[in-house]
């Protein structure tokens, strides 16, 4: 009869830790091998790698040899110190020195343009959002100065700082571009169509690094004689581009999943096409397209280190050229270690927050 | 002048006028010379074998399908390509759906109040309020913060039915609301599809139920190959059909 057998506990032994060791590292004499080389390998890498980075290593030194001078022997820990005494070039690039409040409080105005944008239950998150849409103008103003704050050249931008611009500005313009692209190579009108079908496989079809060429020579070709367009705002636009293109068909599978009966729904509520789009479809479609959205950003965000071939010092730019200096000669590794934990730990931050989007938005279907 | 203010002045209580209306899906004729009247608070039932072009028909009155040839006038509005005219019908014109549709990212309550919002500008409030109304009609308030994946599938065709009424509509369509439901929950929809045919409503339901057709329908019209082959009132229409076909098929499914 329904209704009248108990709940019974699960069998022993199926939950708890030793019943997931059990299950997961010692299933089968296979599994057990594998577990034990793997403990094995992780076992001669991690110690040796800690005693590199922290107990042998050098935190404070004038340059090479005097880190050297201060270990049992040369090399047997890493010189931090490279990375002190070069951390306001990696931070500033070439801004004057005097000036480098402009760019710190850029960073803090940046932080708080991103909370209301990640975080929804902000209290009033409404007037935080415009502050995030005036964000650019202020920053932009801040950085490039002029209407009563010195001016900096744009060449004397670099290392994190600009790779958060070029960050940054990719990613918050691709979005709502490749949302429009996506739309418009969805669209009924055949000529809207196709303009964003050639758009989108032009760019997929070419390098970024070509694009990046044609943005430092070839476009002046194209200018009228004397004009002064900014290189760095060149390559913004270009870089954006590039990334609007990819975002453009990641949405677009999201909005292919979208079965016709919402459509249908929206239509025959008397929603307008816009409306449609931005309360129903688009809502859904972008909710779909999360993991390839935060892909293509993460894959923006590490490709913005082309720059450096057209002479532009972003973190890795910076940190490539100081290994030229003789002073500091031979410490690659903490260089590259340095410029990898940057790129892990932002772009470990995007796909983290994007795991969190996707389990606030799950709603049960 | 609105659509109502329209109707009135022309003394008018013909809601929908069909005049030899034609379809194609590409070559395919789908629907052949309908002509069809539709009187303020009459419900119609339609009914015949699968690709007969019922669905196909009420998705034309609002203009989810563009017929080809003949006139569509709803509510005194003629549907052309004129795309005032088609959202000025789509707003008067509610329709259900076989498979619900509702909005699975919005809650009961905000699959009700967001076309009120966005198309009838209404304040958030009011909205709110006229849609808790209709979630207690269609009996299932305690609802109205759940996602529609939370629901089961009658309470989900319940809320699309409030959905629908939430935009205060002078014709209903209801394209085969209870096929894709389990067998105990089509009676709680059918109640609510009754209750809402006793309040006036004009009707038009694509519909096998023919409980429902006997029980609420001024007229039950059976169609097959895209062609009106009858039309009568429920009565004689189940017990004195005149067209072979029509026998044929209330033979199959009676």
């Amino acid at each position: 009869m329904p209704g009248t057998h108990p709940d019974m506990p699960p069998p022993v032994k199926t939950t708890g830790p030793v019943a997931w060791v059990r299950q997961n590292l010692f299933s089968s004499p296979l599994n057990t091998v594998l577990t034990l080389l793997s403990i094995w390998f992780l076992w001669s890498i991690i110690p040796p790698f800690l005693d590199w980075a922290f107990v042998n290593s050098i935190w404070t030194a004038g340059n090479r040899q005097e880190c050297w001078d201060q270990m049992a022997s040369p090399a047997l820990g890493a010189c931090w110190a490279f990375i002190e005494n070069r951390f306001s070039l990696f931070t500033y690039g070439f801004y004057p020195g005097h000036l480098h409040w402009r760019v710190n409080v850029s960073f803090i105005l940046l932080v708080f343009a991103l909370i209301p944008l990640l975080y929804e239950k902000l209290p009033y998150r409404k007037y935080g959002l415009i502050y995030s849409a005036v964000f650019p103008f202020i920053t932009g103003w801040l950085l490039v100065g002029g209407y009563g704050l010195e001016s900096v050249d744009t060449d004397k931008f670099g290392g994190i700082m600009l790779t958060l611009i070029l960050g940054v500005t990719g990613i918050s313009f691709s979005l709502p571009i490749g949302i429009m692209l996506a739309l418009g190579r969805q669209s009924n009108m055949p000529v809207l169509r196709i303009l964003c079908v050639l758009f989108i496989e032009f760019i997929r079809g070419v390098p970024l690094i070509t694009l990046l060429f044609v943005a430092s020579t070839m476009l002046n070709y194209f200018l009228p004689p004397g004009t002064v367009f900014d290189l760095l705002t060149r390559v913004l636009i270009i870089v954006t581009l590039f990334a609007s293109a990819y975002m453009a068909e990641v949405i677009r599978g999201g909005l292919q999943a979208i079965t016709k009966g919402q459509h249908e729904a929206g239509d025959s509520l008397g929603l307008t096409y816009w409306q449609a789009n931005r309360l129903i479809i688009l809502p859904q479609a972008l909710k779909i397209s999360i993991p390839g959205i935060v892909n293509t950003f993460i894959g923006l965000y590490k490709d913005t280190t082309l720059v450096l071939i057209i002479g532009m010092l972003d973190l890795l730019g910076l940190g490539d050229a100081s290994l030229a200096d003789a002073q500091w000669a031979g410490l690659a590794n903490e260089i590259y270690i340095f410029v990898a934990l940057f790129f892990f730990l932002t772009c470990f931050g995007m796909s983290r927050y994007s795991i969190y989007l996707e389990k606030k938005l799950h709603t049960g279907h | 002048m609105s659509s109502a203010e329209r109707t009135k002045a022309n003394g008018s209580e013909i809601m929908i006028t069909i005049e030899s209306m034609h379809k194609w899906f590409g070559d395919f004729h789908v629907l052949k010379d309908i002509n069809l009247e539709v009187k303020r608070g009459a419900k119609i039932v339609i009914c015949g074998p699968s690709g007969s072009g019922k669905s196909t028909l009420i998705r034309c009155i609002n203009r989810l399908e563009e017929h080809q040839q003949g006139s569509i006038v709803v509510d005194g509005t003629e549907l052309t390509s004129d795309l005032k005219n088609i959202e000025i019908v789509r707003s008067e014109v509610g329709m259900v759906f076989q498979h619900f549709n509702l909005f699975p990212h919005l809650t009961a309550l905000e699959n009700c109040t967001v076309a009120p919002i966005w198309v009838r500008k209404t304040p958030k409030a009011e909205a709110e309020e006229s849609a808790m109304e209709y979630l207690e009609r269609v009996k299932i308030p305690e609802q109205a913060h759940k996602y529609p994946g939370q629901l089961s599938g009658g309470q989900q065709q319940r809320v699309a039915i409030a959905r629908s009424l939430c935009m205060n509509p002078r014709i209903m369509l209801f394209d085969e609301p209870t096929s894709a439901l389990d067998p105990e929950m089509i009676k709680e929809v059918l109640d609510v599809m009754i209750e809402l045919a006793e309040s006036g409503m004009t009707m038009l339901v694509v519909s096998h139920e023919m409980g429902f057709a006997t029980a609420v329908a001024d007229s039950v019209i059976f169609m097959d190959e895209g062609e009106i082959i009858e039309s009568n009132d429920p009565h004689n229409f189940f017990n004195n059909p005149q067209h072979e076909r029509t026998k044929l098929f209330l033979s199959q499914i009676l």
